[in-house]
């Protein structure tokens, strides 16, 4: 941490404002812009396996062996999770318990599939209606979360500062005691027992919409500006200029939602055991007591394991986009 | 959604209200599917729930508006309130600045390495909050019998010589509240730190070396910092609302109500009444409660963050 003193010492006044706004057609602030990217990624290769700045090995050593020791802790469950689901009975139920297993075994597999067959609606209907929660929710909400976002960011119109306080105010109040008003808006709405219960809410999570407009405000003002001296409309504005360049919050966003849609059991509204999502269905299967801890444990593994693929591929694409999003101005 | 509607430049300057509303229809068009959803899921229900914290409501009669009753029984009457005031400010003072700070020292840290590693750290640091109710395994871990996998090992190791209640002693409950919460801290805000951090004009490096930074604690506090102040609000707001709505994982672990209340949070209280008491008049009450809790140090947090890399 020997670094931190110099910051102390003065420094000379960073000037990382760019060249003021001159007067550019678009097209030549474009032919800069790229100009300038080709540059810096002529920079970033030649200096490739080479920092760019000097970076001490000691500050190196003290954050990558902090990583290693949280490291261990925070994928403790995934391990256990893993583990667990290829543990017969009697090492689940092992005393003094062991994290890695000893005699994997698909057995809890099999056990889970018996049991699944012997549903009472069948098992694809519940991962039909979970897609379809799951999906609907996610989409939805990224689509209409981020054209809100758009103009709250980048506009300026009466009333988008209230507009933009009341949704940030709202993720304040608990949750817990709008459910109940939530329960009679959805009754008296006539969706109470359909998908559009559990869908029509998610879609205007506060979050979401919060989370777009602050990656979106980062965007250069110029960006827009000359896509409309081109005759794009807001919409077009929207739909391919803006969105392609906060691509890594949209994905950020639609892992989240995934999460919390593929999470809901949907208990409060959906009364039809034919319109009820998987993870509905596979508590029940877990909460048979001992004699379907095998199978529960790998319920628990299938349950982590579909958010954990989608979350993997969400993360890798907004790797991939870093290449491309050197564009601010 | 003409496009004349949008001609911030061209338009004459009549700054009659219609007219600005008029001539940014596009805009209001686009927020239209989703503040109508907004204010009839979100908004509205909140409104409601402030209005019942001024009635008596059991939820199977009709709510009767009794005043200000709710607030003064709360604030002066109630000693579990007071408790779990205590405990939840405690809580959010610790594991509120801790977490935030943890989420940007990985986020930051993981943003060095190559692309595909990349990935893989974030999954690793993420895993709790992506494997559902990840903290249940601490029930595991803490099982008071000699089952559970802290007992087994300190007894194995010889610190103990008989296994210990964690959950039930008093004195352990909200510590372990506290490790568990920052063990689940890589969150939401931890995300989108690392989308933020992909974002940052990687040109604002190179010209910041040549202007002289010279290390990454520099590069950090003049760089990143400033060019991903949005996130860092977002983040901000994301930590507040969940340190100050902490109240799965006590349940989870420590019961509700918990041993001599150790491990009662506002929320557990919150739960406490509306759910098992069915007094939702006085459940809305604690909301509006935490809720301007939540305002108030929100405002604070944000005037913190404005200085960031000043």
């Amino acid at each position: 941490m020997s670094g931190m003193e110099n910051v102390k010492t003065k420094m000379p006044a960073l000037n990382l404002k760019r060249r003021a706004p001159a007067e550019l057609t678009p097209e030549q602030e474009e032919i800069l812009r790229q100009k300038r990217l080709d540059k810096i990624h002529r920079k970033m290769k030649r200096k490739d396996g080479k920092k760019k700045l000097n970076r001490s090995t000691a500050g190196n050593a003290v954050l990558f062996i902090l990583m290693g020791i949280c490291g261990v802790f925070m994928v403790l469950p995934l391990v256990m999770i893993i583990n667990n689901a290829v543990k017969p009975l009697d090492e689940l139920y092992q005393f003094p318990p062991r994290i890695f297993v000893r005699n994997p075994t698909l057995t809890n597999f099999s056990d889970l599939y018996v049991l699944l067959n012997e549903s009472w609606v069948p098992f694809s209907r519940y991962v039909l209606n979970t897609i379809i929660i799951t999906v609907g929710g996610m989409t939805g909400h990224v689509i209409i979360a981020s054209m809100a976002a758009y103009p709250l960011a980048k506009n300026h119109f009466p009333g988008k500062k209230l507009l933009f306080s009341v949704v940030v105010l709202s993720m304040m109040f608990s949750w817990t005691v709008t459910q109940i008003p939530q329960y009679l808006i959805i009754s008296w709405l006539g969706i109470n027992n359909t998908y559009g219960a559990l869908v029509l809410p998610a879609w205007s999570f506060g979050m979401g919409l919060y989370l777009m407009k602050q990656f979106m405000e980062q965007l250069p003002d110029s960006l827009m500006e000359s896509a409309r001296l081109q005759g794009a409309n807001e919409w077009q504005i929207f739909w391919r200029i803006v969105m392609p360049n906060v691509k890594p919050a949209w994905l950020t966003l639609a892992i989240f939602q995934f999460q919390q849609m593929w999470g809901n059991t949907g208990s409060m509204f959906l009364r039809s055991e034919e319109l009820k999502p998987l993870q509905y269905a596979l508590q029940q299967i877990t909460s048979g007591g001992v004699s379907r801890a095998g199978a529960g444990a790998a319920v628990t593994f299938i349950i982590a394991a579909v958010p954990i693929i989608f979350f993997l591929i969400c993360q890798s694409s907004i790797m991939e986009t870093m290449t491309t999003s050197g564009m601010k101005d | 959604m003409s496009v004349a509607a949008r001609s911030t430049r061209t338009a004459p300057a009549k700054n009659t209200l219609w007219h600005e509303i008029r001539k940014n229809r596009a805009s209001y068009l686009l927020m239209a599917p989703y503040f109508t959803l907004f204010f009839l899921f979100t908004v509205l229900p909140v409104l409601m729930s402030v209005y019942l914290s001024f009635n008596y409501f059991n939820m199977l009669e009709m709510p009767r508006w009794v005043g200000w009753t709710n607030y003064i029984k709360l604030l002066l009457e109630d000693d579990i309130f007071i408790i779990s005031l205590r405990n939840t400010l405690l809580f959010a003072v610790i594991t509120g600045p801790i977490s935030y700070l943890l989420c940007l020292l990985f986020a930051w840290i993981i943003n060095e390495f190559k692309p595909k590693v990349r990935a893989f750290l974030t999954l690793i640091f993420y895993a709790p909050s992506i494997c559902g109710n990840a903290y249940m395994i601490w029930n595991l871990i803490l099982t008071g019998d000699r089952y559970g996998y802290l007992n087994g090992l300190l007894l194995r190791i010889g610190i103990l010589n008989e296994p210990i209640l964690w959950m039930q002693t008093e004195k352990f409950v909200l510590p372990v509240l506290i490790v568990v919460q920052l063990w689940l801290s890589l969150g939401t805000g931890f995300l989108s730190f690392i989308a933020g951090l992909q974002t940052v004009d990687k040109g604002l490096y190179e010209a910041a070396a040549i202007d002289g930074v010279k290390n990454r604690w520099q590069e950090l506090w003049f760089v990143t910092l400033p060019a991903m102040k949005p996130q860092l609000m977002f983040g901000a707001v994301m930590q507040i609302t969940q340190s100050f709505a902490v109240a799965d994982i006590s349940i989870a672990l420590a019961g509700n109500p918990s041993v001599n209340y150790s491990g009662a949070t506002i929320v557990t209280h919150l739960l406490d009444y509306g759910s098992t008491r069915l007094d939702m008049g006085y459940a809305s009450a604690i909301a509006t409660i935490l809720f301007l809790l939540m305002v108030g140090t929100n405002k604070l947090v944000q005037r913190l963050l404005r200085r960031v890399g000043e």
